[in-house]
């Protein structure tokens, strides 16, 4: 193979690929919209159809300030979680109150 | 009965003799390769569980008089001329244990199959979540041309050159298949190099990330990635190999396997088939891709000018394909105003999962909060589709 030929060959080969990735990211992304389209939202129940609240809720614990909610905990006591969420913000230099841990979970091995 | 002559009958009939006969020097630089092989998988961790398969391989197969691979009875097989012109029963009437276990190479068995495992332990999520990152993939196709290109003007031949530039796309199974297809020949070395520098990236990539990216660059937090629904994770396989497989036909074997694993991933109710895809058939099959592949390094065609070549090229693919990567994620930081990472780029080698880690690290030593594992892994398995396509084109252009 001459030179010009493996020139043209390699520029043809990445074009190519290029081609390819460009039509699967079309045919992703459309697939992706169709189906998240199709996917029922998760709406919150409008305000007239809550049914009402007991008579006497108990009142909320105020929360500390920048907490982003509630934590679940899997088989994890709460020492333990707290011990981990410290570690995991000294780690990432990060405050604790600006992470946010969803849920923590202890995995068993097999 | 003389036991003298017996003795010396025992010897003169031993592998050691083989040392002293005429080239028998270069099995023992081959033998001491194979023990650098095995200390670099061993004690260095290079990609173990390739490497000392290869490298016992490459230690059987240059002891003298073990006949376990003959290289002579596969070049019979290759050649048109000869009367045993793709015999399989040939070489199981003559060939050695290695020589068996061969077949399932040259029959591109193995590749295909190591594909299913990789398939089954592959999460495409991060890729369906943002789609664009194929683009990083494709873009770190860049040095498997620019080294094909490379080998050209070293004066290889072209199913020479295309078998030598797959290695850039970091990618073991798609190199041996295609240079299965096209340069059986070379199969040890380029093997070998391949392997070898996906082991090394770590070492290879970082400098080339630092060194074409700025701080501010490398700094950058990415957005996290929407929820991938299980019905997408099944579509997407199917999706895929339907359209690669249609577009470029020559990618069935790699692209249909990957995909076939992914599937038995996703579906939920193939786990046993996944379980196995990705343990006992990738651990069974890696084990005799790997020892077979090592004994194609016999000495007399591994002790080349041409090895060293394709050692050489085999390191530019891997740089020019890190390069191409992370130019493109440069692309795409500045399209998206800052949002992207160029560093995802480098990840775009397919080399999974170790090229999406050397992003992470890199990232997270320019901003401690950083973190791209999962925004890498998207290009990252992008790579692997992009790499199978790039040995698509070119089987299909040099194999006929």
């Amino acid at each position: 193979m001459n030179i010009p030929d493996a020139l043209v060959t390699a520029v043809m080969g990445w074009a190519v690929v290029f081609l390819g990735i460009a039509l699967l990211v079309l045919l992703v992304a459309a697939a992706g919209r169709i189906m998240t389209a199709k996917r029922p939202e998760r709406t919150l129940p409008r305000p007239e159809t809550v049914p009402a609240a007991p008579a006497a809720p108990a009142p909320r614990k105020p929360e500390a300030p920048g907490t982003a909610g509630d934590l679940m905990l899997y088989d994890t006591p709460d020492r333990d979680a707290a011990m981990i969420m410290a570690i995991v913000a000294d780690e990432l230099k990060i405050p604790l109150n600006e992470l946010r841990f969803i849920s923590i979970r202890e995995v068993h091995k097999k | 009965m003389d036991i003298l002559e017996t003795l010396k009958g025992l010897w003169m009939e031993s592998g050691f003799m083989g040392f002293f006969a005429a080239g028998g020097w270069k099995n023992l630089i081959m033998i001491a390769v194979a023990l650098v092989l095995l200390y670099l998988g061993i004690k260095k961790k290079f990609e173990p569980l390739l490497l000392v398969g290869i490298a016992f391989g490459c230690l059987l197969t240059n002891l003298p008089g073990a006949g376990l691979y003959h290289m002579e009875l596969w070049d019979e097989f290759l050649n048109e001329a000869s009367p045993y012109y793709h015999s399989y029963g040939h070489i199981m009437q003559e060939g050695g244990l290695i020589d068996y276990l061969y077949i399932g190479v040259k029959a591109g068995l193995y590749p295909s199959l190591i594909f299913i495992g990789v398939g089954a332990m592959t999460d495409f999520g991060p890729l369906i979540a943002n789609p664009k990152s194929f683009f990083l993939g494709a873009a770190a196709q860049f040095g498997v041309f620019f080294a094909f290109f490379g080998a050209i003007l070293l004066g290889f031949n072209g199913n020479e050159a295309a078998s030598i530039g797959i290695i850039g796309g970091a990618d073991g199974p798609t190199a041996i298949l295609t240079c299965m297809l096209l340069a059986p020949a070379l199969l040890g070395p380029i093997a070998i190099a391949a392997y070898s520098y996906m082991a090394l990236i770590p070492m290879i990539q970082p400098p080339i990330m630092r060194a074409l990216t700025t701080e501010k660059e490398r700094s950058v937090k990415m957005e996290q990635l929407r929820e991938v629904s299980k019905t997408e994770k099944i579509v997407f396989p199917i999706l895929v190999a339907g359209f690669v497989i249609l577009l470029l036909p020559s990618t069935a074997p790699l692209i249909g396997c990957l995909m076939f694993g992914n599937l038995l991933r996703e579906t939920g109710v193939t786990e046993r088939l996944s379980d196995v895809a990705q343990n006992a058939l990738m651990n069974i099959v890696t084990l005799f891709l790997g020892i077979s592949v090592g004994a194609t390094t016999v000495a007399s065609r591994f002790l080349t000018l041409n090895t060293l070549k394709i050692v050489a090229l085999g390191l530019l693919a891997f740089c020019f394909s890190t390069v191409g990567g992370l130019l493109v994620g440069k692309l795409m930081y500045k399209l998206s105003g800052g949002k992207i990472n160029p560093l995802i780029g480098a990840a775009g080698v397919s080399a999974v999962p170790m090229a999406a880690r050397v992003a992470q690290v890199e990232g997270q030593k320019a901003n401690p909060g950083n973190f791209l594992l999962m925004h890498a892994m998207g290009p990252n398995v992008a790579g692997v589709i992009g790499s199978a396509i790039a040995a698509g084109f070119l089987i299909k252009v040099f194999g006929g």
